[in-house]
């Protein structure tokens, strides 16, 4: 049996007592790394590729040895984290969830792997996802499904599924995510969790494999708004390495916490999207909505209707620009410098070898998407696909720029749907693809959202999330109405959303 | 590898055809560290020891813009009246290739940083200099890939070869393209005048100080894209694009060869096939290559690694100011200044030895000397060794050493010649070779005073015909005197000691 008392902990609990030596960092991280051992293997949560035992153990020593030589420990350290599989981390493999690099071990740790060390975070391991971060529902990872602890016959959203699972599943307190058009933010609303998708550029992408360059960006994942902003303030800030990081201070998005949960919002104008809603909305998501943003409004905000009509054309633009940028990304994955090689027997060329491994290595999506892209970027179709779609962008950013001319922050759904079960839109891209339709015009933006837990939907007892968008750099404004929605939520429900999750078996 | 048909000759296709050119260089800059990492540039090293995850293009890893490199092509667009690109991207050439680690090349596209310049090339002709302007379409920054060593065929080309072998240690050097506009110029002096527009680029480079521009090491490497239209006519031809033409000769010799075997197509009522071509510099023919039509779509789009290079104008003025001379003003003012004649001035430029001169005279020597050695001895050193004279193991500092102890009295042209070939020949400063082959000239005026009394001795009758006034008879006593000092006596006061006991 797992120690209930410690992995049910906050992040911020924990690394207050491992600070005050009422439980070593050693002690924390064994009883994470045994949840993981007790409810993740299949038929369990499956939400760890790879788990780090030794490595884990090892860092969590070092927390402790600091603290006994008295020396000064960050606000989060010896607080266990799962890594999404998509950040390279030189003493672990990094798979992406894709066949073409099983087993391949990056020589060097990304930014926000560095940065987690530095903060003596312990790496508990490398979680699953969408193959290359393509999907809604961790069904495209190459090594098999994550299961929603909800209920494991459901996914728990994509392409994070894996990361968000975790801390459902209470494996890990903290988790980092990468969102492209909601793979922070849709996991997060499916399976009751935190999730923050900061300002493009916030959070550096050196280490991070490339789904879709201008939108791909890395954040936190939690189960309370406190331990994200706190993850936040860890991974954020400029990256000589990444030249689209942005060279600007960091939004003190722990202070930011901090003011929410006075639970007075004040002041603050919320905007209601009107397009981000109605058709395709399972009621009881609308519900659950509609009482947090009244909620909100209780709370002292003013709420108003906003109309972002370019919204409505988000999507298919972004089927154009991600898939374009993914053809170009994934060319690298050639059989000839790393990961998978196939067919290399002596008797053929290299582009033959290329050829077969690509063929072999690619889950249908990534090739689909790769079959998008290169169409969309071909001459005589480059003006009428990947050029319109650039347009539409620039649309969608204004859109944004004229509702924060009038609100602070802009609200919708999460997501349209709760969680749906395992195997159900595999067969059906389109329908994959409508989960992001709220989360999507944030990355075309560059803009700063986040998701958070409001309640379980009527017809089948599952989690919906609010979606809260703050224009670009104003990735506090999400913390104080995150945080401020979910301390009168917990008082409402008598604690934590999560506490209402079945317990999951433990087999060990 | 020999063509079958004959082709015509140069003078009777330019008596048909109007030939139109169009070059595009690639010059890699001499920056300490790559394009868009901090990996050394430096030439020659174990393969795949200068690479790192962002030039090796591992998952995860993200370039970042050298900031000199950016530098030096605004420079470089600069020196050739360009205008400098107010805002201006970084965009994705797609195409899959083993040495290049992204299957993309990070270039420019639509929107190069540099445009719409010229500049000045000088070409000798029976009428005298002519002078002609060269419009500069673009220049633009890149990286470059890495090398494929394909092995085990017989021409080293990957038809044929069992395996190759890729190093990564030029993949991410930076690389400007230049690209002229269309070259349409007096027929006959087409390939003289693509030959003169390189060798310009080369000196415009080097004198910025952005790149040795080696052509031999591949620092400068030029395509020429070549058509032919019948003379009069407004529509332009179809072009081929010949490839790595590496050296300035080869420059005007694929020029021609290409012109003339256009013709041959043309003439036989064939059409030309848009393609690249293989320059053979043994044989001095090209070859096809791969045909443009089959050319992949290379879907270029915006990088979206990298923000746009928004080069402020403050910055491109300061630049501005740092520009050397312009070459041919430089080249103007510097044989004024040596008083060289036109062909002498084209002789050392030919001779890539102008900087070299230059510096020799600035550190003493006289210009007739400092010319003398950089075209005579070192030249030919350099070329038996097969380097460039820059490489030949003797500095300008040395040359005008040699120069001043002739000057004293120390060395005569004979023993400088043997000091040069010691310096030259790696046995140190041109004081050590003195010291170590023992060289200094006889001065000691006693030991050269017995030494003369004894050739006049020796030859009586000689003597006596310059004692009748015949001072042409002078030459033997001298020789005589030489060959009895090994040649280490100055040649001068030889003569003079003669004249003076003869004809005293």
């Amino acid at each position: 049996m797992t120690d209930q008392g410690l992995v049910r902990r906050s992040a911020e609990e924990l690394a207050a007592s491992i600070a005050s030596g009422e439980v070593s960092a050693v002690e924390v991280t064994q009883a994470h790394l045994e949840r993981i051992a007790a409810v993740d293997a299949e038929p369990g949560v499956h939400a760890f590729l790879h788990v780090d035992q030794d490595g884990a153990l090892s860092a969590a020593a070092a927390v402790d040895a600091k603290r006994a030589a008295g020396e000064p420990l960050g606000p989060l350290a010896g607080v266990p984290l799962a890594l999404k599989d998509v950040i390279t981390t030189a003493d672990m493999p990094t798979t992406a969830g894709s066949r073409i690099l099983e087993g391949w071990q990056p020589p060097y740790d990304a930014t926000v792997t560095a940065k987690l060390r530095d903060a003596g975070i312990v790496i508990l391991g490398k979680t699953n996802l969408d193959e290359f971060a393509m999907g809604s529902s961790t069904e495209n990872s190459a090594f098999g499904p994550t299961r929603n602890p909800w209920d494991l016959n459901r996914i728990p959203g994509g392409s994070g599924g894996g990361s968000a699972a975790s801390l459902a599943a209470f494996e890990a307190p903290l988790a980092i995510g990468t969102d492209t058009g909601g793979s922070i933010r849709q996991p997060a609303a499916v399976t009751g969790t935190v999730g923050v998708k900061p300002t493009y550029g916030g959070v550096s992408r050196y280490g991070l494999i490339a789904c879709a360059s201008s939108l791909d960006q890395a954040g936190p994942c939690a189960r309370t708004v406190m331990d994200a902003a706190l993850l936040h303030s860890v991974i954020a800030g400029h990256d000589p390495l990444d030249s689209t990081s942005i060279d600007e201070a960091v939004p003190d998005v722990v202070a930011a916490a901090r003011q929410g949960a006075h639970g007075d919002l004040a002041g603050l104008r919320v905007g209601v999207v009107k397009e981000l809603g109605g058709d395709g909305y399972q009621a009881g998501v609308e519900a659950r909505f509609a009482e947090a943003v009244e909620l909100l409004g209780k709370l002292g905000a003013e709420v108003v209707e906003v109309s972002c009509p370019n919204f409505t054309y988000a999507l298919p633009a972004y089927y154009l620009i991600m898939p374009s940028e993914v053809s170009s990304n994934l060319a690298r994955f050639d059989a000839m410098r790393f990961g998978l090689r196939v067919g290399d027997d002596g008797s053929r060329g290299a582009e033959e070898v290329m050829n077969i491994t690509r063929g072999v290595g690619f889950g249908a999506e990534a090739k689909r998407r790769i079959i998008l892209g290169t169409y969309a970027l071909s001459s005589g179709y480059y003006d009428a696909y990947y050029g319109q779609a650039q347009k539409v962008r620039t649309l969608v950013s204004r859109d944004f720029e004229a509702a924060f001319a009038k609100v602070d922050v802009l609200v919708s759904p999460t997501t349209p749907t709760t969680a749906f079960p395992i195997g159900e839109k595999v067969d059906d891209p389109l329908a994959m693809y409508t989960n992001d339709l709220c989360t999507i015009p944030s990355n075309l933006a560059g803009n700063a959202s986040a998701s958070f837990p409001c309640g379980l939907a009527d017809e089948d007892g599952l989690p919906v999330g609010l979606h809260v968008m703050a224009p670009v750099l104003g990735d506090h404004r999400l913390y104080r109405v995150g945080a401020a929605l979910e301390q009168a939520l917990v008082s409402e429900w008598g604690g934590y959303l999560l506490n209402k999750a079945p317990e999951l078996e433990e087999r060990r | 590898m020999s063509t079958a048909i004959a082709l015509p000759t140069f003078e009777d296709v330019i008596a048909r055809f109007d030939p139109v050119m169009g070059m595009e260089v690639h010059v890699e800059l001499g920056t300490v560290t790559k394009m868009f990492c901090g990996c050394s540039t430096a030439f020659g090293a174990e393969p795949n020891t200068q690479v790192c995850p962002t030039c090796l293009g591992f998952p995860g890893s993200l370039p970042v813009v050298n900031q000199m490199a950016v530098e030096s092509a605004i420079r470089i667009g600069l020196a050739l009246n360009c205008t400098i690109a107010e805002h201006c991207r970084f965009a994705r050439k797609n195409y899959f290739y083993p040495d290049m680690p992204k299957n993309y090349q990070i270039s420019q596209y639509d929107e190069p940083i540099a445009f719409d310049g010229w500049t000045e090339v000088t070409v000798d002709t029976a009428d005298g200099a002519q002078v002609f302007r060269i419009g500069i379409e673009r220049a633009h920054m890149e990286e470059d890939t890495g090398k494929s060593l394909h092995v085990g065929g017989a021409t080293g080309r990957i038809h044929g070869a069992s395996h190759s072998l890729l190093d990564y240690n030029r993949a991410g050097i930076p690389l400007i393209e230049i690209v002229t506009k269309p070259i349409e110029v007096d027929p006959a002096l087409a390939p003289a005048v693509a030959r003169a527009y390189v060798t310009e680029l080369r000196e415009l480079i080097r004198a910025l100080g952005v790149s040795e521009a080696r052509m031999e090491l591949g620092q400068m490497r030029c395509d020429a894209n070549v058509s032919l239209k019948p003379r009069g006519a407004t529509v332009l031809g179809t072009r081929t694009e010949t490839k790595n033409v590496n050296s300035l000769r080869s420059v005007e010799r694929a020029v021609t060869y290409e012109i003339r075997r256009q013709a041959t197509v043309l003439d036989a009522g064939e059409k030309i096939v848009q393609e690249t071509r293989h320059w053979h510099e043994d044989t001095g023919e090209t070859t096809p290559g791969r045909v443009k039509e089959e050319a992949e779509d290379y879907r270029y789009f915006p990088e979206p690694d990298l923000v746009p290079v928004a080069p402020s104008r403050d910055w491109v003025e300061r630049l501005r100011g740092t520009l050397p001379e312009p070459p041919a003003a430089r080249r103007a003012r510097l044989q004024s200044e040596w008083g060289f004649t036109d062909l002498e001035m084209r002789d050392v430029v030919n001779a890539g030895a102008l900087g070299l001169v230059a510096e020799t005279i600035a550190a003493g020597a006289d210009a007739a000397g400092a010319k003398k050695w950089w075209l005579g001895e070192i030249a030919r050193t350099a070329n038996e060794r097969g380097v460039g004279v820059e490489e030949s193991g003797i500095t300008p500092a040395q040359v005008a050493r040699v120069e001043e102890l002739i000057n004293d009295g120390a060395l005569n042209d004979k023993l400088a010649r043997q000091v040069v070939e010691g310096v030259l020949a790696g046995e140190g400063s041109p004081d050590e070779v003195v010291a170590a082959r023992g060289l200094a000239v006889v001065s000691d005026e006693s030991a050269l005073a017995s030494a003369v009394d004894d050739a006049i001795a020796a030859m009586p009758d000689v003597a006596e015909k310059i004692r009748g006034g015949n001072m042409g008879a002078v030459g033997a006593l001298i020789g005589s005197v030489m060959k009895a000092t090994r040649g280490q006596a100055d040649a001068k006061r030889v003569r003079e000691l003669i004249v003076q006991r003869l004809t005293a």
